[in-house]
Parts: C-alpha cells; structure tokens; sequence
C-alpha cells in the first residue's frame, strides 16, 4: 500500500530527466528571485524617506533617467536570455523524455473508473491476456507502454517517481511510456478530480526483477485457486450467489460480472478499494460490510450477510493468492 | 483647446454670463451652467442634479459611479470573506490525516464554491468596482457612459451570487470544480441541479463583466477630459482599459460553452458527449480560452494599482510610463495564447505543446519589465514608507514567488509532474494573493480616504501587513512541497502514510493568521468609519485627478471639468487653459472627447436615474432561475426580460426635448 511517491525521488529515466530539468528550474529561479530581491531591498534602504508633502520631483534629470535605462535595459536583455536558456532545456527534457526506446515493451490497458484502476495485460493476445486492478507489476529495465482509456470520467494516471502525469479522456485513447530502473513499490494517484472518491483513487506500480516479474506473470495468469478448507469453500459459495457475482469476476468461478475489480488474484493484492484500506482479513470483513463508511459514493452496496459468513468470504478472498 | 470648443467656452466670467443671457428667451426660466467653483449657486444646482435620491427608490435605482462602484466593492469584499471561510475549512480538514470535519459531498462543493466564489464573485467585480469608482475620476468626468447598464449589471451581480450561495446553503451547491470539466459535470455524471446553478451562475457574472467592461471601455475612450491624451492616460487607467477590451473578447466564450452543457443536460443535445461524436476536451479549450486570460483580468487591474501607489509613494513620476502601457498591452495580447498550459496533460500534438510552452514563457517578460520600471522608479524616488507603499513591496515578493513558479509550471514536462498537485495550488496563490489581492489592498488603503473621507490607521495597516505576508507564506510555501511529494489537488482526506501530515498542518496554521489580519482589517475599517481622522482632498500628495476633487468626491465629481496637459495634472497644472465649462448644471450632461487626442467632441446627456436597470435584473434572473428547472423555462421566461427591456428603452419625449434645448448654435 505505502510506495515511493515523490518528484524528487526519481526511478526510471524519464523520471530522472524531469528531476534534472527540475534542478534546472530551481536553481535559475532562486538566483533571479534572490537577485531581484536584492536590488528592490538595496532600493528602498538607500532612498532618502520623505512624507507626504514632499514636493514631487517633476524635473528632468537626463543623465539620472539615463542610468536607470541602462538598468532596466540589461534586467530585461539578462531576463530574455535566460528564459530562453531555460526554454531550451525544457524542450531538451521533453524530448529525452519522448524518446524512450520501446522495443520489447510490456503492453498494458489502463482504463480509469470512479474509483479504480482496470489494468489489462496482454491485450491482444487472448491466450495470455488477464486483468487485474489497482496494483501493477512491471520488469525492472524493460519499457511500459500503456493505453489509456476512461469509462466515465476524466482520471489521470500519474506515478510520480517513474513519470510525468497523462489523462484517461472518454473518447480518447491515448498511451503513456516509462521505465522503472530501480526495483521498488511506486505509488500514484488519480490526478484530475473525477468526483466523490478522487481522495481515493490510489494505485501502486511495483517494479520486480525480471525473473519474479515472469512469476507474477505465470500466476496471473492461472484461474483462481480451489478453496483448501470448508469456510473458503461456504466463501465461495457465498461470492458465487450472493450478489458480488454481479459486478466482479473470480476466473475459474461463475463469478463473471464486468463492472468492478477483477478479484481472481485478489490475495496477493496489498490494499483493497484502489488503496483506501490495506488488505487483511479484518479490513475485508469491514469493507465488504460497509463499504460506504470507508469510501462514501463507492458503486459498491453493502452485503448484509451474518459475521461468520462474512468472515468466510474475507478468507476465501484473501486465499485467492 | 479654446478655439477647439466653441460650443464649450473655456473660461468662466463675464463671457459665459453673457451667453447665457443671450440665451434665455423672454419667460424663460435662467438656465444654469457648470463654470463656477465650489459654493456657487451653479455648483449647488449641480450637486442636485448628480444626487442620486434617498430613499428605497433612490436606492433601487440610483446609478451614480461612485454609487455603483462601492457597491461592487463592499459586496465583492463580502463574497471574499465567505470564499476565504471556505477555504479555512479545506485547509483544517486537511490538517490531519482522515480527518472526519467534512466529508467528500461537502468538501467538493466547498472546493467548488471557494474558486468560483473567488474568481466570479470576488476577484473581477472587485477590479472592476475600483474601475467604475476610480476611471471618472482620473479621466475627469462626471459618470461612466453607461450608468443605467452598469447599474442592472450590479444587480445581476448581486442576485447571482445570493442564487449561488442559496443553492449552496440549500445543498445544491455546483460540486465539479470551478473548472466544471465534462464529463463530470455533463448530464451523466453530474446528477441533480447542481452544475445547472453553476451554469447559471457563470452566465450571470459574465453577463456582469461584459456590461461593465463595456461601460469602462466607453468611458475611458469617449469622456476623457479635454487634452488627456492617451499618453497622458495615467496608467491605472490604461490597465482599466486593457482589462475590459480582454474582457470583451474572452467572456463570450465562456458564457457559450456554460450554455452549451447547459443544451446538454436539458435539451439532450451531445457537444460534449463522446459517444455522439462530441468531444469533452472541446470544453477545455473553450474554458481555458476565457480561463486563461481571466486569470489576467485580475492581475492586470492589480498591475494598474501598483502603477498608481508607485509615483505617489516615490515622490516622483513613473519611470518608462511608455514601457509600461507597452507592457499592459502586450500582456492582454500574449493572454490568449496560453490556455493550452492548462492542458499538457490531454493528449496534445507536441509541436503545439511547445508553441504554448513559448508563448507561457514570453509573457513573464512584459511583466518583468514592469517590475524593473517600478524598481527604477523606487530607486530613483524618496519614499514615504506608508501602508499602500509596503502592500506594493509584499507583492513584489509574493508575485515575484508565483511568477518563477509559474515559468516552471509553463515547461511542458515539469508541468507534466505537478500539474494538477499542491505545486499548482501553491503557483496559483502566489500569483492571485500576491498579484492582486496585495496590490488590492494597497488600493484600498491609498483610495479609501478618497472613497470615505477618513484615513485608516496606518499603525494597524501595517500590523495588518505584516500578519498577512507571514501568514499567506505559512500558508502556502509549504503547499509547493507537498505537490512535489505527490499530493494531488482537490482530495478532502489522505492517509496518514502519506507523510502529507505535517505540511498541512502547517499551512492550516497560516490560514489562521491570515484569518487575524483579515479581522484586524475589518476592524481597522470599522473603527475609522466611526472616529478616524478626516482626510484633506489629497492626503498622499497624489498627482492624478481624482485627488483634486474632495474626500469624497461631491456627486458630481468635479464643479468645473479639468483641462489637462500632463500625465500628473496636480503636480504639472495646465498653464494655459484650466478648465472646460458650459454644461449643463440642470440635467446630468457630459461631454465626450475624441479617443486618442481627447478633443472636445460633443455633449451627452446622460440617461436619470431608473427602476428599469432594477426590475430588467429581476426578470432576467425570473428567466435564468426558471431555465435551471424547466425546458420550457428557457423560451418563455424570456418573456418577462424582453417586457423590462423594452420599457427601459422606451423613448422619453420630454426628456428628449429638455436635452436637445440645452444645446446651443456653434
């Protein structure tokens, strides 16, 4: 649940070039604002103070005015030059930043929903093809590219630490490319309001080692597991016929609505509701009770269903490793 | 300038005495005229004419500008204490991790309200209110040229903003951004009446701004005083005028795209809906068009401010006044190439990007050289180091804050990562506290003796001062930190593992001493209305006109109207000729100027006071208030508007004879 999610604290190239361009940006900023500061200050303590009926100095002082052309002058040349120097290195972030190399990516559906993320691996290749919800996992030093869609609403993805920010526009298929180069949990959040539950629109990107990578993968990919004790076994049931079923999908089960999180691999998820709760036993028994207490404007209806069955449903979920 | 006005004698005496005589037909009453100075029957015969009446009805209709433009001030200042409350709410809700203060539905409506309040109801009536008080003044005439529509556009103004704070209060306040992007606020997901009233809101205050916006323009380019030129135009008024002509381009565009999602939620039509061919990010384009270069009508006005405190202050005139009329202009102009910064995020080409990332750099350069003009100027000055003067010093810091920021935000990929974070919250603080509500205050406290006859305490002015600068940086400062540690906007909780804890907490602190100073101001106001010193005509020594007429002006501003030949008249008189005379002192009568050389042109009788500006503002709301609940509402609510306006125009046959027999033979 909890994840790197921070500017300056960048994980893949692009990431890196933003910081630097950053760094850039800050330093020219802070000299021109210390400077201006300066001369203002300089300005006013050297003035002689006068008051109100101080006689207006109206007369002509040629060569004063000329000193003082000088200066506004150079302060706008110096100015102009430097804007331009920062403008260059915006455009040469920019296009390191739009030149990541993508052979040999990961493809990646992103589609945004109020208030969770949809991921789809391998779209078009039906024989591996699985999706998942809130929690990506992508090999450390291969590119990501994902396509960006919405369902309802404007979302934004945006992992700080891997990449600058893109929107999931209805309508609008757009793509955004990134790196990881450090193995880590990223954190990102939905970044353009999308209504009631923007505060927790939450998503972790983890970026593992190729080999562990390939692992998840396989996993992901097999239909749910068998329930190994009889409370997983009633769980199940319970999902099946209950009306969980309606909106989410548990492969392997007739769990096969479409409108929620896929809960297939929900077991190895770290949080639950796009990052609202972490995901233990309890939280799930909490949640799948009233969801409406965590995260108030959620699709989802509260199960009114007896504490033991609720129990046993959280631990069917939580075996869904 | 005499021989230039035949019609309009240029001294007083015995040669206007003699005309009018020649004048009066036998059984006539004498007619008076403008000419005499204060304590004259003339003068006394003027003052009656320009008073508005007493009175319910003299309430309801008077349409003076100085009437007129307190009251956008007054109201604007009150609908900013509301706003400021709101957004002391988001900041202690923020102030701790999973705070339970207010939940979502509340919070977004209060995020929604805070900016639409600010933006709307605050930030552009009040420039525009200072506009409307101010411009006559400095231009040296009697009203703006429009009183009877400036007036209904107050009463829009006021009506709106009460329909939007009812709906607020009644829990049906707008709750998608005062931004409103679709589809969120489309018919869709937008459920309830919300955004309706937010639309609604949006196609008043526009209407407002574009009414007045007309007005001042009309009055700045037509009813300047004889012999200011547009190079003498003090510089206030030039951001007067830069501020309206943008106006005028960008409301409209606003006003169709709030209608047009308005056609979307009750006609069922589909601009915005992707599924029908239409495009949600047209409503971007066409919002950010207008929502750009309104962020311009705020600072613009507050430029001109700093423009007129400056050479006060500094006992001297403007260094590079040129440069800076130069600077206002190119800023109204480079505006309306920059509204795509607000949207790097979409899914724009990257040529365009980078054109929009050049324009957003270029227009830190006109401003910059007016920061240079006005260090030159304070340089090069002896300074009286009274409150206005020390507000204009905080802006520099605050602006100059906002503004770097803002070159950073303007870069494409930086934009990238903290757009739409706290970076963003912070910027845009920076850039509207520091570049307009400093210079705003700074105004008040230069103009407020101008505008009630009594100084504010300069002791508690700066105590005011220095609460407030340190408060708006706690405040803020930290907020560009906790963009940069991903804080996202507009969320109304976070968890604790965030590390977003303490930051916030910080900046809830500074709110609260942005709170003090904003009492410490209400009280400073209140108490010199009740026991403060009276101010003399031209308490700071200023050189523009508005400080030759009394504190406060007499209801007709001026008993003679000024002749000018400098920028700075009560420092540089006229030699020659002083003043224009011959107007009528029996009814409201003005007289127009050509638009750049300002020489006589012709009279104008102003239109007398009217209920109909009143009851043309209750019909249109019967309209607006009808069309948020029914489709048949839009068409026939049209009816009572199209009643009120016709009778406000309906010709008047007497005073249209008491106007033309006041004219006289060249």
């Amino acid at each position: 649940m909890n994840g790197i999610h921070d500017v300056r604290v960048p994980a893949g190239p692009q990431a890196a070039a933003l910081f630097d361009l950053w760094t850039v940006m800050l330093v020219a900023c802070a000299v021109v604002f210390v400077a201006i500061i300066v001369v203002l200050a300089v300005s006013v303590w050297r003035a002689p103070r006068a008051s109100e009926q101080t006689v207006p100095d109206t007369a002509a002082h040629p060569r004063k005015e000329t000193a003082l052309r000088r200066f506004v002058g150079c302060a706008i040349a110096v100015s102009s030059v430097l804007l331009f120097v920062l403008l260059l290195a915006s455009f040469i972030a920019d296009r390191a930043i739009a030149t990541l190399p993508l052979d040999d990516a990961v493809h990646i559906d992103l589609i945004g929903h109020q208030f969770w993320w949809e991921a789809r691996y391998d779209p078009n290749d039906p024989a591996r093809a699985f999706a998942t919800a809130n929690e990506l996992h992508v090999p450390v030093g291969r590119p990501v590219l994902m396509s960006l869609r919405a369902d309802d609403v404007i979302h934004s993805f945006w992992v700080p630490s891997l990449a600058g920010k893109k929107d999931l526009i209805p309508g609008r298929e757009s793509t955004i490319a990134f790196r990881a180069d450090l193995p880590g949990i990223y954190r990102g959040q939905c970044a353009e309001f999308c209504g009631y539950q923007h505060a927790h629109m939450a998503l972790v990107v983890v970026a593992d080692p190729p080999a562990d990578y390939e692992r998840w993968l396989a996993v992901q990919r097999q239909p749910a597991r068998e329930p190994s004790t009889a409370q997983e076994q009633r769980g199940r049931d319970l999902v099946e016929h209950a009306t969980c079923a309606m909106c989410h999908t548990i492969s392997g089960t007739a769990a096969k609505g479409r409108r929620a999180p896929d809960l297939t691999h929900l077991g190895s998820r770290s949080s639950l509701a796009a990052g609202t709760l972490e995901n233990t036993a309890a939280s799930r028994v909490h949640w799948i009770a009233d969801p409406q207490y965590y995260k108030p404007g959620v699709d989802m209806p509260p199960l009114a269903a007896a504490p033991t069955d609720l129990v046993a449903i959280s631990a069917y979920l939580g075996s869904l490793q | 300038m005499t021989a230039a006005s035949g019609s309009f004698p240029s001294t007083p005496g015995s040669r206007e005495r003699a005309r009018g005589q020649t004048q009066s037909k036998p059984g006539a009453r004498r007619r008076l005229r403008d000419g005499a100075g204060a304590g004259s029957p003339a003068a006394a015969e003027l003052e009656r004419t320009w008073t508005d009446k007493s009175g319910v009805t003299g309430f309801l209709t008077a349409n003076g500008h100085k009437t007129i433009g307190l009251r956008f001030i007054v109201t604007a200042l009150c609908f900013f204490g509301a706003a400021g409350v709101m957004g002391g709410l988001m900041r202690h809700q923020l102030a701790t991790a999973n705070s339970h203060l207010v939940g979502p539905d509340f919070y977004n409506q209060l995020f929604t309200m805070h900016g639409t309040t600010m933006m709307f109801l605050f930030a552009v009536p009040v420039m525009q209110g200072f506009a409307l008080y101010m411009v006559p003044l400095m231009i040296g005439t009697r009203n703006t040229a429009f009183p009877r529509m400036t007036a209904c556009a107050y009463w829009l103004y006021v009506v709106g903003g009460l329909l939007l704070f009812g709906a607020f209060l009644s829990n049906t306040g707008p709750d998608a951004g005062w931004f409103a992007y679709v589809p969120l606020a489309g018919p869709e997901h937008g459920i309830g009446k919300r955004v309706d009233v937010w639309n609604m809101l949006v196609t008043y205050s526009e209407a407002m701004g574009l009414m007045v916006a007309v007005d001042i323009t009309t009055t700045i380019l037509k009813l300047r005083a004889p012999g200011m030129t547009l190079r003498h135009m003090p510089l206030f008024v030039w951001a007067s005028l830069v501020t309206s002509v943008m106006i005028i381009f960008a409301m409209p565009m606003v006003m169709l795209a709030a209608n047009l999602v308005q056609f979307d939620r009750m006609l069922g039509t589909h601009f915005f809906n992707p599924a029908e061919g239409g495009d949600p990010l047209l409503w971007q384009h066409l919002f950010w068009f207008f929502g750009h270069p309104e962020v311009y009508f705020i600072f613009i006005p507050a430029l001109g401010f700093i423009s007129a405190v400056i050479p006060t202050f500094a006992r001297r005139p403007m260094f590079g006044h040129d440069a800076i009329v130069l600077s206002l202009i190119a800023t109204g102009f480079l505006s309306f190439g920059l509204w795509v910064h607000h949207m790097f995020a979409t899914n724009v080409p990257e040529l365009g990007k980078s054109f929009f990332t050049a324009m957003s750099f270029m227009i830190a350069i006109p401003t910059a050289l007016q920061i240079f003009c006005w260090i030159a100027t304070i340089a090069s000055g002896r300074l009286v180091m009274k409150t206005p003067l020390l507000f204009v010093l905080g802006f520099f810091f605050i602006l100059l804050i906002g503004g770097l920021t803002g070159i950073m935000l303007g870069s494409v990929p930086l934009d990238l990562q903290v757009h739409d974070t706290y970076f963003v919250v912070a910027h845009l603080h920076y850039v509207l506290i520091g570049g307009a509500v400093f210079p705003l205050f700074a105004a008040i406290y230069y103009w407020f003796p101008k505008i009630t006859g009594r100084l504010l305490s300069d002791r508690l002015g700066k105590w005011q001062f220095w609460l407030f600068f340190l408060g708006v940086n706690l405040t803020f400062f930290p907020l560009h930190i906790l963009g940069l540690e991903g804080m996202p906007r507009r969320i109304y909780t976070y968890a604790p593992e965030t590390g977003w804890g303490f930051l916030s907490f910080l900046s809830a602190t500074g709110q609260v001493i942005n709170d003090v100073s904003m009492l410490l101001f209400a009280f400073n106001v209140a108490r010199s209305l009740v026991k403060g010193e009276r101010a003399p005509a031209d308490p700071w020594g200023g050189g523009t006109l508005e400080w030759s007429a009394s504190s406060p002006p007499p209801a007709c501003n001026f008993f003679v109207l000024p002749v000018v030949s400098s920028r700075e008249p009560l420092w540089m008189p006229s030699r020659d000729v002083t003043h224009v005379s011959g107007l009528s002192a029996e009814i409201r009568e003005g007289l127009t100027t050509t638009v750049i050389d300002a020489l006589p042109d012709t009279r104008y009788a102003y239109p007398a006071p009217a209920i109909w500006p009143f009851v043309a503002a209750l019909a249109v709301t019967f309209w607006l208030v009808w069309s948020i609940w029914s489709v048949s509402g839009f068409a026939w609510g049209l009816i009572p508007p199209a009643i009120a306006f016709i009778a406000w125009y309906w010709p008047n046959k007497k005073e249209s004879i008491e106007e033309v027999s006041w004219e006289t033979e060249p």
